[in-house]
C-alpha cells in the first residue's frame, strides 16, 4: 500500500463527503448560521471595551457649603455634567438621600449613585480630606466595578485639578506648569506590544476561531465515521482494497474543510463587524488551525472506535469538548486559573493552538516565535495518530 | 474457491458462529439458509474480511481472509443486508466512487457504469440521487455496486431483503445471469426457502451458528421424503374427522395434517398408497376434488433436519401444523 494511493483514496473519500455536505441544504444553512451566532453572541454579549454608556446614575448632593464661600460640591457636579453631557457616559438623575438613592437602585430605575457628603465644603475648606460615596448595585457586579472605575476616574481627575489650585496658593514658587508634577510625582502611561487599539475582541477571536474548527472537527469526524457505520455504507469501503488509513484521514479532511469554513466565516465576522485586525500571517493562521485539527483527531477517532453508534460517540464528544473549551484559555486568561487547572490546560491542544494563535494574529508573531507551540502540536498529533491508527483497525473489524 | 475450517466468532460471550466448515467450488452458487440470528451475516462479514474470526480459518481464493486481507478484497464483491450506497450522490457518482476506490482506470470505469446500469434498466437514472430511489431499485443498485470490480466471488448477504415480489424475481434472475454469463462463485444467505431452492446448487442449513446440513437442493429433500415417500394433498369437498382418523389409521400413512375445512396433507409411504388412501376415503363416501402430489419443499427440509421451523417467514404460507415455538433472539451482529 503505497503513500500515493493513500493521498488519493482519501481525497475520494474527502470528495465524497463534501459533495454529500453541500447537497444537504439545512446542514449547509446551519453550517454558515452557527459560526454567526456564536460570533455575534460573543461579540455583543461580552463587553468589548471598558466604555459605558447612557448608565443613569443618581446624584444626592448633601453639601451645606462654608458660610459665604461657593459651594465646591456645585463645581463638582458642573465639571460631572459637562463630562457625561460630552461623553454620553451617563445621564444624572437628582435624588435627596443616600436612602432614595437605594431604593432606586432596587427599583433598578438607576445603576448606581453619587453621594456627596453634608460637610463636603467644610473639609475642603479646613484642610480636611472631601467624602465623596459611590453607591453600586451589587447585583449586577460588571457594571458597578465599571462604573467604580469610571467615577473614581473622574473624581480623581478633579481632585488633582483641586490640588494644583491648592498648591498653587501654598507658594508662589508654584505655577501652572509644574504644579501637576507636585501633585502627581509621576504619571502611569500602557503601551501594546504592537501598536492600535485593542479589544476583549482581539482576545477571543483568535481562539474563538481555533475552538470552532476543533469543535466542527471532533464532533463532525465521529458523527460521520458512525453515522456510515451504522446505516451500513462504511462496509462499502472497508471491503475496498484501500488502507484504512485513507479513510480516517479522507474523513478527517472533509471535516477539516468544513472547520477551516467556519473558521473564515469567524475571520471575517470578526475583522467586518468587531474591528478586530489580523497582524499575522494569514498562511500562518490556517497551517496553525490545520496542524490544531491534527493534533486534535486521533481522539475523535479512538472515540469513534469505542462508540458504538452515533449517539453514543457524540455523547461523548460533547463531553470531552465542553471542559476543553473552557481550559484552554479561549474565552479567559489561563493565568485567571488556580494552578491545578492551569496544570490541566496544559494537556489540552487546544491551548497551544489558540496561544498560538493569537500570537500570529493579535501580536503578528512569525513561526521562530511560536516554535514552542508548533513542536508541542506536531507531538501530539503523532502520538494520537499512531494510537487511534491500530485501534480503529481493530474496532471496525470487530 | 472458498474453504471454510472451523469458522468460529463469539461476541461477547455469545457464539454466533460455531465451528462451520465448507467448501465452494468456482462457479458454483451456494446457500446458507436459515433463520434470523443463525449466523449467516456473521459468515459472510467473515469471508468479506469486516469481521475477525474468533478461531478458525477462511480462504477465499487461496487467499486468507485474515492474513491476506487485502488480497481477498481485491476478489470479492458484497452485497450487504444494508444498501450500501450514499442517499445525497447520483447513481453514477457513487458508482464512481467506489470503481475508483478499486483503482479501476476511468475509461474502463465509465463503460462499466454504463454497462451495469443499463443491465439493471437503470440506464435513465444515472444522474438522480439514489436518495430518491425506490427500494426495489436501491437494492439493484446495492448488487451492482459490488459487481464494479468484477469481482471472481460474489457475496450477497439476504439479497432480497424487504423487496416486492416482482422485485425479489428481479434480483434473482439477475444474480442467476451473472453467475451463468460472468462464472461468478456466489455464496448468498437467505431465509427464504423458495430462493435457496431456486438459486443456490447446493445450500448449507444453518441454525444456532451450525450448519445442520449441507447438499444439493434435490438431495436435501430426499432426506425427508426418501424414494418411496409422497406427500399427497388432496381436496375434499365433505371432509368429515372419521374420514381423518380412517386416513390415519391406514398402515402406509405416517401422518395426516388438515390444512382448512376442505384440504388435507398425507404423508404416505410404501407401494400402491394413492389407491389405498383413495379407497378409504371413497369407504366414508368423500368426494375428491382433487388430489397433488407435492414435492417435499426445503421448508419441510428445514423442519426434518433442525426440529423446528425458520422463524421469520412472512413471504410463504406454510400449512399449519402443529409446531415448536421458539422465543426469538437477540440478533447480535
Amino acid at each position: 500500500m503505497n503513500i500515493k494511493s493513500v493521498i488519493s483514496n482519501s481525497l475520494r473519500i474527502a470528495w465524497k463527503d463534501l459533495i454529500e455536505l453541500f447537497r444537504n441544504r439545512m446542514g449547509l444553512v446551519m453550517l454558515v448560521l452557527m459560526p454567526i451566532f456564536m460570533m455575534s453572541m460573543v461579540g455583543f454579549i461580552y463587553p468589548s471595551d471598558t466604555s459605558m454608556s447612557n448608565v443613569s446614575v443618581a446624584l444626592v448632593n448633601e453639601d451645606e457649603g462654608y458660610g459665604s464661600y461657593p459651594s465646591a460640591s456645585a463645581t463638582l457636579i458642573m465639571a460631572l455634567e459637562n463630562i457625561s453631557n460630552s461623553t454620553g457616559m451617563m445621564t444624572i438623575t437628582e435624588a435627596s438621600s443616600l436612602d432614595e438613592v437605594r431604593e432606586m437602585i432596587q427599583k433598578e430605575e438607576v445603576e448606581g449613585g453619587i453621594v456627596i457628603a453634608r460637610n463636603f465644603t467644610v473639609s475642603l475648606m479646613t484642610g480636611n480630606q472631601g467624602t465623596i460615596t459611590i453607591v453600586t448595585d451589587q447585583s449586577n457586579p460588571q457594571m458597578s466595578t465599571l462604573l467604580q472605575i469610571a467615577l473614581k476616574e473622574v473624581f480623581e481627575q478633579m481632585g488633582t485639578w483641586l490640588a494644583q489650585q491648592n498648591v498653587q496658593g501654598l507658594s508662589p514658587a508654584v505655577n501652572a506648569s509644574n504644579s501637576l508634577a507636585i501633585v502627581k510625582p509621576y504619571s502611569v502611561q500602557t503601551e501594546g506590544a504592537v501598536p492600535g487599539h485593542f479589544s476583549y475582541f482581539d482576545f477571543i477571536a483568535p481562539g474563538l476561531m481555533a475552538m470552532t474548527v476543533m469543535m466542527s472537527v471532533m464532533t463532525g469526524l465521529p458523527a460521520a465515521i458512525s453515522h456510515e457505520r451504522e446505516v451500513g455504507t462504511l462496509d462499502g469501503m472497508m471491503v475496498a482494497p484501500i488502507n484504512r488509513l485513507a479513510i480516517i484521514v479522507g474523513k478527517t479532511l472533509a471535516q477539516t474543510a468544513r472547520g477551516i469554513l467556519q473558521g473564515i466565516i469567524i475571520l471575517a465576522l470578526a475583522v467586518a463587524l468587531f474591528g478586530v485586525t489580523i497582524h499575522g500571517n494569514i498562511l500562518l493562521i490556517f497551517a496553525l488551525l490545520f496542524l490544531g485539527v491534527f493534533s486534535f483527531v486521533g481522539l475523535g477517532v479512538v472515540v469513534t472506535s469505542f462508540a458504538k453508534d452515533q449517539e453514543t460517540a457524540m455523547m461523548v464528544m460533547m463531553t470531552l469538548m465542553f471542559p476543553m473549551m473552557f481550559l484552554s484559555g479561549v474565552f479567559f486568561p489561563i493565568q485567571q486559573m488556580p494552578w491545578y487547572m492551569q496544570g490541566i490546560s496544559k494537556f489540552l491542544p487546544l491551548t497551544y493552538v489558540s496561544t498560538a494563535l493569537r500570537k500570529v494574529m493579535v501580536l503578528g508573531a512569525g513561526v521562530s516565535m511560536i516554535t514552542t507551540e508548533l513542536a508541542v502540536l506536531i507531538g501530539f498529533g503523532i502520538v494520537m495518530t499512531a494510537i487511534a491508527v491500530p485501534v480503529f483497525r481493530r474496532a471496525m473489524t470487530r | 474457491m472458498i474453504e471454510v475450517r472451523n469458522l468460529t466468532k463469539n461476541f461477547n460471550g455469545f457464539r454466533a458462529v460455531d465451528h462451520i466448515s465448507f467448501d465452494v467450488k468456482r462457479g458454483e452458487v451456494f446457500g446458507l439458509l436459515g433463520p434470523n440470528g443463525a449466523g449467516k451475516t456473521t459468515t459472510i462479514r467473515m469471508l468479506a474480511t469486516l469481521t475477525r474470526p474468533t478461531e478458525g480459518t477462511a480462504t477465499v481464493g487461496n487467499y486468507d481472509v485474515v492474513k491476506d486481507d487485502d488480497e481477498v478484497r481485491k476478489l470479492i464483491g458484497l452485497v450487504s443486508e444494508k444498501i450500501i450506497m450514499y442517499d445525497r450522490l447520483t447513481a453514477k457518482e457513487n458508482l464512481w466512487f467506489f470503481g475508483r476506490l478499486y483503482g479501476i482506470p476511468k475509461e474502463v470505469l465509465n463503460e462499466r457504469i454504463d454497462e451495469l446500469l443499463g443491465l439493471v434498466q437503470l440506464g435513465d437514472w444515472k444522474g438522480s440521487q439514489v436518495g430518491t430511489f425506490s427500494s426495489g431499485m436501491r437494492q439493484r443498485m446495492n448488487v451492482i455496486r459490488a459487481l464494479l470490480n468484477m469481482p471472481k466471488v460474489l457475496l450477497l448477504d439476504e439479497p432480497t431483503l424487504g423487496l416486492d415480489p416482482q422485485s425479489s424475481v428481479e434480483v434473482r434472475e439477475f444474480v442467476k445471469k451473472i453467475n451463468r454469463e460472468k462464472k461468478t462463485t456466489i455464496i448468498l444467505t437467505t431465509h427464504m426457502m423458495v430462493e435457496a431452492d431456486i438459486l443456490c446448487d447446493r445450500i448449507g442449513i444453518m441454525d444456532h451458528g451450525k450448519i445442520a446440513a449441507l447438499d444439493t437442493s434435490t438431495n436435501l429433500k430426499k432426506l425427508v421424503s426418501g424414494d418411496d415417500t409422497a406427500i399427497l394433498e388432496l381436496e375434499i369437498a365433505n371432509l368429515t374427522s372419521n374420514m381423518i382418523a380412517s386416513i390415519q389409521s391406514l398402515k402406509c400413512v405416517s401422518s395426516v395434517s388438515q390444512d382448512n375445512s376442505t384440504h388435507i396433507k398425507v404423508h404416505a409411504s410404501g407401494n400402491g398408497v394413492f389407491d389405498t388412501i383413495i379407497d378409504a376415503i371413497r369407504a366414508e363416501k368423500g368426494e375428491i376434488n382433487s388430489v397433488k402430489n407435492l414435492e417435499p419443499t426445503l421448508e419441510d427440509v428445514f423442519l426434518h433436519i433442525t426440529g423446528h421451523e425458520v422463524r421469520d417467514k412472512a413471504d410463504q404460507k406454510i400449512p399449519m401444523r402443529a409446531h415448536r415455538r421458539f422465543m426469538p433472539r437477540r440478533r447480535v451482529r
